[in-house]
């Protein structure tokens, strides 16, 4: 059976800070982070936005580009997210309950970091797949926090993908040839109960996680296929920053013209589980009939989802049904000053 | 003051607006009623708001009432939408408050609007935003 | 219907009663305005009141209060209507002497506000909006009557300084009466430059939160006579009652107070009169648009000539219609339920030409309009001296 994804959207904060802006409060050097990390700006959510409003916007995107799905035929959404509004109480029903997909529906949330998202690409592309239902979406969203004056707040932003999979051939915007995913426990990145921030390991990070698994993951999905990056139109990697994308990129034998289209992070920062989610809306906005493309997310704890996607003719039909990714991402900004950057992410301290 | 259920029971209306069309003479009651309040009938349709409108009035609260204070400055308006139907609605992404103008095309977005403390129930419903002209 | 007279008048001071509770507030008004009728037993107290509950955690005040004062066994009701509570505390007093039911009521008002802090007390206001579909959005009075103030404005041209001289003329009154909560001198400038609440409406466009209370004794004209042969009778010529939607959205015209239009069109057709015949009114003047739009309304001037009429002196204390000679919810200060209950004190003050240097001369017709959230009801009075 083909499946694929039948529609697909993307939401994005208007809100913006300038890294220098965050620089300046911590006395951090502006210009060597912005070269170090490769980020200029991030995406930061109103206090009247969280996970559930995101995925919501990006579902009814994803519903108007999928051409007329009706929300009743939808047995499962799921949400991947490290920052659920509550830690106990679906984000899922909430979004099910405001697109019209209740009652009649599987959710559930799901939390493995930065892939959380991917995962319930996965699982609603599989269920699909296995008959169980006939139409479920998978969305990863963030509104991630960063602990002050920390290397992670320079990145942490806010995002949200959503895609519907199905199996009707006439909708199918993008095939999933074939999936992967490559596991280890690997302690580089975590957040206890309880408490407000993450942690990380620092450099820790890097090689024996993001690149480790991201690299894996890619190559196992390559030899499952018997595809090489030469054979894709667009590679799209996690983006905790606007280095690691391109260096694994790279290191994998991708030019820098099949990954710029994916490649976010610069302006948007890192949205956790919407980032390489939101990357393939980028994508899809932009490609041709016959792409092949290769996703390839990266959550830390630690593990990496890949994906192989085929676009059909059907995507230049509903490329602009939509707002566009890039769009979003470069259009109607309005930049904050980190005090109202702070008082936006409850980083100040209120009275009880 | 907004218990789980009084939350609960108006998301038709918040999550989706769902709105009812009298039978008789067709006008539009957001939110629902058992009478018609322009003709009295009894019998309605249900249809769903449009999320594109104006703004008639508007005002920026800059005393917000309790479990609001957070949110000052706060724009709010009556929003005519597309089919005449007027709502109030908070006015969200307002980068100057000085810029909003009776007239001004908006567009509603999923939004929270507020939430029972840090604690309590979140509620969700749509805020307006500026639409591109 | 028989004939009603106001027989007694009294009131607190209105202010931030720290010392004093709701019941003792009430109590004290209750007393005044009995010893003031020469009187010591009722056939009925009605209370207005807006929201004990909210403000102090105490309903049941129609049996916590005729205990106060001693008369457990008295038949009493509180009724509520926001904040023209008061003003329906008359109506149903004037009812029960009108239609013989009773012979004496002990009509009352009382709002003890300062109990909670700004930001509750804000909410609690509030609910006299639409609960589910106004204030659901974080909507204040201030932000409502904001709303309509921008629509008035731009449909007739009505100016920040028009409304700004509203609060000028009110504090000028309010000078005059020692029962005001504030007696303040304010000018235009200073109105304009105090505290934004809610754009375009300022700190000094906002009436205050305010503890208060307010009685009249109502009873029929012949027993009026026999209480009191020197007093010419005050008499409640017309009374009127109205609705309109609760919500602004659903309002016919936002620049318009229809239930204040009907209410005072109920009250002049009872009482067979016209607004030329009107010498002083008592206006709910909650923010300064509201006593623009109210005095609109009542007929007193073209729709949109609220403003210019304010700006020209017609309103002010020596001008062709005397609005609010007591000070106005502005400086005499707004316990919500008391206030309709102190406007009619004000008028019966200036019928008796008691009222001192406030005194409206020749003042032999007067009008009390009281109203309710953002002009979701209204009850308009006339009364006359007979």
């Amino acid at each position: 059976m083909t499946t694929g994804i039948v529609g697909y959207g993307a939401f994005i904060p208007r809100r913006r800070i300038k890294l220098e802006e965050i620089a300046k409060v911590w006395g951090a050097d502006a210009p060597s982070y912005k070269r170090g990390l490769q980020l200029f700006e991030k995406s930061v959510p109103g206090a009247d936005e969280d996970t559930v409003t995101m995925s919501v916007e990006a579902a009814r995107n994803a519903l108007v580009r999928s051409g007329g799905v009706d929300p009743q035929k939808i047995g499962a959404l799921y949400i991947g997210s490290e920052s659920h509004p509550y830690a106990v109480k679906p984000s899922g029903t909430i979004v099910s309950e405001a697109i019209g997909a209740v009652p009649a529906l599987h959710v559930a949330d799901l939390e493995f970091a930065c892939k959380a998202g991917t995962e319930s690409l996965f699982l609603a592309n599989s269920l699909v797949k296995a008959g169980e239902v006939t139409y479920a979406v998978g969305i990863g969203a963030d509104t991630s926090q960063g602990a002050p004056g920390d290397a992670l707040e320079y990145s942490a932003a806010a995002g949200a993908a959503a895609f519907i999979f199905g199996a009707d051939d006439e909708k199918i915007i993008a095939e999933v040839v074939d999936t992967y995913s490559w596991t280890t426990d690997t302690p580089d990145f975590w957040r206890r109960e309880y408490m407000h921030y993450p942690r990380h390991g620092s450099r820790y990070t890097g090689e024996p996680a993001y690149f480790r698994h991201s690299m894996n993951s890619a190559r196992g999905m390559m030899d499952k296929t018997g595809l090489e990056p030469a054979d894709f139109a667009h590679a799209i990697f996690h983006q905790p920053n606007g280095k690691f994308p391109m260096r694994v990129g790279k290191k994998l034998g991708f030019t820098h013209e099949q990954l710029e289209t994916g490649w976010l992070s610069p302006w948007l920062g890192n949205t956790y589980s919407g980032a390489s989610p939101i990357g393939l809306t980028a994508v899809l906005d932009i490609a041709s009939p016959g792409d092949l493309v290769l996703l390839t997310s990266f959550g830390s704890g630690a593990g990496s989802d890949s994906f192989v996607l085929k676009v059909t003719d059907r995507v230049t039909e509903v490329q602009d049904l939509a707002p566009k990714t890039r769009f979003q991402l470069d259009e109607n900004k309005i930049y904050l000053e980190y005090g109202a950057y702070a008082k936006l992410r409850g980083k100040i301290r209120m009275a009880e | 003051m907004f218990s789980p259920a009084r939350a609960w029971r108006e998301f038709p209306q918040r999550y989706r607006l769902e709105a009812e069309k009298c039978a008789s003479c067709g006008a539009i009651h957001y939110p629902p009623r058992l009478v018609c309040a322009e003709c009295g009938a009894r019998e309605f349709t249900a249809v769903v708001l449009p999320r594109d409108g104006k703004v008639v009035t508007f005002t920026i609260v800059r005393v917000p009432p309790a479990g609001f204070t957070e949110q000052s400055p706060l724009s709010i308006a009556l929003v005519e939408l597309s089919n005449g139907v007027r709502i109030m609605v908070q006015i969200g992404d307002v980068e100057d408050p000085e810029s909003i103008e009776i007239g001004m095309p908006v567009r509603l977005e999923f939004r929270r609007v507020s939430s029972d403390g840090e604690a309590g129930v979140i509620f969700y419903g749509h805020k307006a935003v500026r639409a591109a002209s | 219907m028989r004939d009603v007279a106001v027989v007694g008048i009294g009131m607190t001071s209105f202010g931030e009663l720290w010392r004093t509770p709701l019941r003792s507030l009430w109590a004290e008004a209750a007393l005044a305005a009995l010893d003031d009728a020469g009187l010591d037993s009722v056939d009925l107290i009605t209370i207005g009141c807006m929201s004990s509950g909210l403000f102090t955690g105490q309903e049941h005040l129609a049996s916590l209060l005729a205990d106060e004062l001693g008369m457990a066994g008295v038949p009493a009701a509180r009724v509520e209507s926001a904040c023209a509570s008061g003003g329906l505390a008359v109506r149903t007093g004037f009812a029960e002497v009108a239609s013989g039911l009773s012979d004496t009521v002990l009509v009352t008002g009382v709002e003890k506000m300062t109990d909670v802090d700004g930001a509750d007390s804000t909410y609690a206001l509030g609910t006299a909006a639409d609960a589910e579909w106004e204030g659901f959005h974080g909507i204040t009075f201030p932000g409502l009557y904001a709303m309509l103030a921008r629509v008035h404005m731009q449909q007739y041209g009505t100016t920040r300084e028009q409304l700004a001289m509203v609060a000028v003329k009110n504090h000028a009154n309010g000078l005059l009466n020692r029962h005001a909560q504030y007696h303040l001198k304010v000018d235009v400038e200073g109105v304009l430059g105090s505290t934004l609440v809610a754009d375009p409406l300022r700190l000094f466009d906002c009436s205050p939160v305010t503890d208060g209370a307010a009685a009249v004794v109502l009873t029929t004209v012949e027993r009026a006579r026999e209480l009191q042969p020197d007093r010419p009778p005050v008499v409640i010529t017309g009374s009127g009652l109205a609705t309109d939607t609760i919500t602004i959205a659903n309002r016919g015209s936002l620049a318009a107070l229809n239930a204040v239009k009907l209410a005072g069109e109920r009250a002049y057709a009872m009482a067979g009169r016209t607004p030329e015949d009107i010498h002083l009114a008592e206006v709910h003047d909650c923010f300064t648009i509201a006593e623009i739009m109210a005095t609109e309304a009542l007929g007193f001037f073209e729709p949109g000539q609220g403003g210019p009429a304010v700006e020209n002196g017609l309103t002010a204390l020596g001008g062709k219609i005397p609005v609010n000679t007591s000070g106005g919810l502005k400086s005499k200060g707004h316990p919500v339920g008391a206030t309709g209950v102190a406007q009619v004190f004000e008028i019966t003050n200036q019928l008796r030409g008691e009222a001192g240097q406030r005194q409206v001369e020749g003042a032999r017709i007067g009008m009390a309009q009281n109203m309710g959230g953002s002009g979701g009801s209204s009850v308009v009075h006339i009364l006359e001296v007979v």
